[in-house]
């Protein structure tokens, strides 16, 4: 569990231990490459924030930290990308164990069709969870401020909740598994203003015990919850098709007052396109 | 983009239109009379068609009563009749065609939704399954007859020869028989199970899939603990699709079963259907024999009902949960 310490080649913004590190990525659906030559670095018990325009790539980066990707054909990484200093790529790592560890709440809230408790308990099922079933769902819902509103209802089925507590039930059930990071694809975009306050707070919280990376269309919610941010853009390519790629990685203060690129700045403050 | 206020010119037009003779609006009138007559005669048929059984079965509804369920007579020389045989004969036989097409209906149903093969290969294999369901039944009693049973026959005397102390298996493989035909049921009816699971497993929600799989579980686990379960209503409505269409088949039994008379409880003794008694017997029967076969009808009519009324049920509580 040791981290390697930083000795990048690239200029990174971190300071402290990298969970992830992303070595000149890039990602391809068959021939088409949606994302290109991404340097990255993700520090441990921070939350770094994912923006950018449609279609730059952001998600499906996002979606290569914890293999979920291998679920559409005739995607492929290149480049390496390394958890706690293990190649996740490497033939001879199990996807379902990296899942495991790197946990994920999607854009809209997906629930199962089951009981808000089984919806919890499921991945402490599927991963062979000896302990206190009782008890875990209920630090689970605990965790992800969801308790109090849902205590007296856990036979019911997650699908009988407010679109906002779905989702809260679907972090929920994330944090049950006890990841070291989460995965966050745009968590708040089916969400109502108020939700997503708590969703955020959460987050905020959530921060001590987790490492989080959260892609946002929004700017103000990355202004407000992540310590880093990283700036992506599309560009056309000598093909024509467009590719992402990563234009700016700082702290997220810096991005917002101080960006070096000419195309964060012009993002930012909403001069985009 | 502000609208002028509404003349009373405008509104005059609107009521005047409305008192004009227009085609346009005759012809709307004229399609929604006659389609309420079609619909409206959907159900006079049926209405139709159950006063006109329980008219013919009322003389045996009235000579037998409710024994007629509880006994296994059926002597058109002394006008004794009753279905216990034929009712014992549909429903085991399609019970135990579902027991074949159920596992094997649901895991294709299954393994035609994953990304197991590519969706080149899945096709055709879908569509294939589809043909299995255009084959009339009375090639499936055809092939029955010359193909299935012949080559069946070793497997069930084997089976007789090792576990013929159970009851079930206790008399020799007869050519025709309840066993062998719940088989060629199960195939018949297969490709209603594969099919409408298979629609069913296609249209969950790939979110599912992907949350599942996010929490680290494994293919196994996400179809088993999360797809099938989602699934259940819409895979348990083919089913009992399925099992109405197994207690309804007529040719395949009649020409497999050997419509025997009576109850045997081995599986491989010759036995009877409902609609293979009254196929086999409807030419020559009259009188109160007639009468008894549209009684049998008659209770096979409400056999069916009530299994499509719990389809019904449980696909509608399927889509409250969708």
């Amino acid at each position: 569990m040791t981290n390697p310490s930083i000795e990048t080649n690239h200029t990174s913004p971190i300071h402290g231990d990298v969970v992830i590190r992303t070595e000149n990525v890039s990602i391809y659906y068959g021939s088409f490459q949606a994302v290109r030559n991404v340097f990255l670095d993700i520090p441990k018990n921070r939350v770094v924030a994912f923006i950018g325009p449609s279609g730059c790539g952001k998600s499906t980066l996002l979606r290569c930290y914890n293999r979920l990707n291998d679920l559409i054909p005739g995607a492929r990484v290149e480049g390496k990308i390394t958890y706690q200093g293990v190649d996740l790529y490497d033939p001879k790592v199990d996807p379902v164990e990296v899942r495991r560890r790197i946990g994920m709440v999607f854009q809209r809230p997906n629930p199962f069709p089951k009981s808000i408790y089984e919806n919890i308990a499921f991945g402490a099922r599927v991963n062979g969870f000896k302990g206190d079933l009782d008890e875990l769902v209920e630090r689970s819902l605990r965790g992800a401020a969801l308790w109090d509103e849902v205590k007296d209802k856990l036979k019911e089925s997650g699908l009988s909740l407010s679109g906002g507590q779905q989702q809260r039930l679907c972090i929920a059930r994330a944090i049950a598994i006890e990841p070291e990071v989460i995965l966050m694809d745009e968590p708040c975009s089916a969400l109502d203003p108020i939700s997503t306050l708590r969703v955020e707070d959460l987050i905020n919280e959530l921060k001590q015990q987790f490492t989080i990376i959260i892609v946002t269309h929004n700017m103000q919610q990355a202004s407000r919850v992540a310590d880093y941010t990283a700036f992506f853009n599309a560009e056309a390519g000598e093909t024509g098709s467009r590719f992402g790629y990563l234009v700016e990685y700082a702290p997220t203060e810096q991005i917002f007052n101080a960006p070096q690129q000419q195309a964060t700045q012009d993002y930012v403050s909403g001069r985009f396109g | 983009m502000t609208s002028p206020p509404i003349t009373a010119h405008q509104t005059e037009n609107l009521i005047d239109s409305s008192q004009k003779f227009n085609p346009t609006r005759l012809v709307d009138r004229i399609f929604k009379v006659l389609s309420l007559l079609l619909a409206l005669s959907i159900g006079f048929v049926l209405l139709w068609i159950t006063y006109s059984l329980l008219g013919i079965a009322f003389p045996a509804i009235a000579q037998f009563n409710l024994g007629f369920l509880t006994s296994q007579a059926w002597d058109p020389v002394q006008d004794l009749y009753g279905a216990l045989p034929q009712i014992y004969g549909t429903i085991v036989s399609s019970i135990i065609a579902l027991l074949f097409a159920v596992p094997l209906g649901v895991g294709v149903a299954i393994f035609l939704s994953e990304n197991f093969l590519p969706q080149k290969i899945l096709t055709p294999i879908a569509f294939l399954v589809e043909l299995l369901a255009a084959i009339p039944s009375v090639v499936y009693g055809m092939w029955g007859i010359f193909v299935f049973i012949p080559f069946i026959l070793p497997v069930l005397q084997f089976i007789h020869q090792l576990f013929g102390w159970i009851p079930l298996f206790s008399t020799s493989p007869s050519t025709r028989q309840m066993f062998a035909t719940a088989m060629v049921l199960a195939i018949m009816i297969l490709p209603t199970i594969i099919a409408i699971s298979r629609d069913t497993m296609v249209s969950l929600s790939p979110a599912l899939r992907q949350g599942a799989y996010g929490l680290g579980a494994t293919r196994w686990e996400t179809i088993t603990r999360v797809l099938v379960p989602a699934g259940l209503s819409g895979i348990i409505g083919s089913v009992m699709l399925a099992l109405g269409r197994a207690l309804g088949e007529t040719m395949a039994a009649a020409m497999l079963i050997g419509n025997a008379n009576r109850i045997n409880v081995s599986l491989f003794a010759p036995a009877s259907t409902i609609s293979a008694l009254i196929a086999n017997q409807f030419g020559e029967a009259s009188g109160l024999q007639r009468s008894a076969l549209f009684y049998q009808a008659l209770i096979l009519m409400i056999i069916t009902l009530i299994v499509n009324m719990l389809a019904e049920v449980i696909v509608s509580r399927f889509q409250q949960v969708e």
